[in-house]
């Protein structure tokens, strides 16, 4: 059963942590303009780079997942800006035209 | 996050209670704040903190708070949605899967035993009490919506008082209009104040013109999220 909200994306996260597979945290923590999934969204990643939840409406997920295994080996928070701008750092970008803010976190 | 603050937090969900997940972006230490103002974690939050926290709990907001030097990350999680349906009949066993779907978690209620089946509705929270025993018992908080859908005054009208009488955020009844006007004046009679009759959503649902019990679902649930979220783009 699909269910987008935070309790299905906790529990998937737990079963991921007991079969002994490492799971970051990614919370959207600011959004600006039309983004496509609200301050708190949530996803979890797995260091096998499964995803649970969603951060934006499937834009920047990939990404998100990339920088979440990084996070996974190094063990420390990391924060991503994605907006429209070609300038930006990143290659990946919002069709939508909002910019968003992530923090990512492992579970240790 | 440490492994105890995310069990924390799984079992605030489970267990219906809000909390709020603050997280210091300077240093990642984080705090779980329960809406009592109680807090556990690895940096307990100053006093003149703490209440921002607690308010941003009852009003569901989310975002990042500066706090003198710091800089905060502060994300609600309230316990899911809950929905009390009245009735083991056919339109519930639609309705029962597409509130999930949606996030809700579902009970049904219906006494009688030979509509409120594991069979018809598989790993779904039975209650075989009647309506208004089992909605005493349940208490619907403001992140409730309570549908009755027997059709027969005998079990909707008892769960309607019942969740009248609550705090429940949505309380909708299946039937036709001529018998909503006849329930209504069934429930004056019972000594129900117009205010209260007048949250009644009934017929319940969206008027999407649904014909099929599946259909007739997505028309409730439309509606139980209309009134939960408000439209987005309000006329001015």
């Amino acid at each position: 059963m699909i269910r987008d909200d935070n309790e299905a994306i906790l529990s998937q996260a737990a079963r991921w942590r007991a079969d002994g597979v490492g799971v970051a945290l990614a919370h959207v923590i600011a959004t600006w303009g039309s983004a496509p999934r609200p301050v708190g969204g949530l996803m979890a990643v797995s260091a096998t780079g499964a995803m649970a939840g969603s951060v934006s409406g499937g834009c920047v997920e990939g990404a998100v997942a990339l920088e979440a295994g990084k996070v996974l080996a190094e063990g420390e928070p990391r924060f991503l800006s994605f907006g429209i701008s070609n300038e930006m750092a990143w290659e990946v970008g919002l069709a939508c035209g909002g910019k968003l803010e992530i923090y990512v976190e492992p579970i240790q | 996050m440490k492994a105890r603050i995310f069990d924390a937090l799984r079992a605030a969900l489970a267990e219906r209670r809000a909390v709020a997940l603050v997280t210091d972006l300077g240093s990642g230490l984080q705090t779980l704040v329960d809406a009592e103002g109680r807090q556990q974690g690895e940096a307990g939050l100053e006093d003149e903190f703490l209440p921002q926290v607690v308010e941003a709990i009852r009003q569901d907001r989310r975002g990042i708070v500066d706090f003198y030097d710091g800089r905060f990350f502060i994300n609600v999680h309230p316990p899911a949605n809950r929905l009390l349906i009245v009735g083991a009949v056919h339109l519930a066993q639609a309705l029962v899967p597409a509130a999930r779907l949606a996030g809700f978690d579902v009970s049904v209620i219906d006494p009688r035993t030979a509509f409120a089946t594991l069979e018809r509705f598989p790993d779904t929270d039975l209650i075989t009490e009647w309506p208004d025993e089992a909605l005493a018992r349940l208490r619907p908080d403001a992140r409730t919506a309570v549908v009755a859908l027997t059709h027969d005054p005998k079990f909707d009208d008892p769960a309607l008082i019942a969740a009248l009488s609550s705090a429940a955020f949505y309380v909708g009844v299946l039937g036709g209009r001529k018998n909503q006007a006849a329930r209504l004046d069934r429930l004056r009679t019972q000594g129900l104040t117009a205010d209260q009759l007048a949250r009644i959503h009934g017929p319940v649902g969206l008027d999407i013109g649904a014909v099929s019990p599946a259909e007739i679902a997505v028309a409730i649930l439309a509606d139980i999220i209309l009134a939960l979220r408000g439209p987005k783009w309000k006329a001015d």
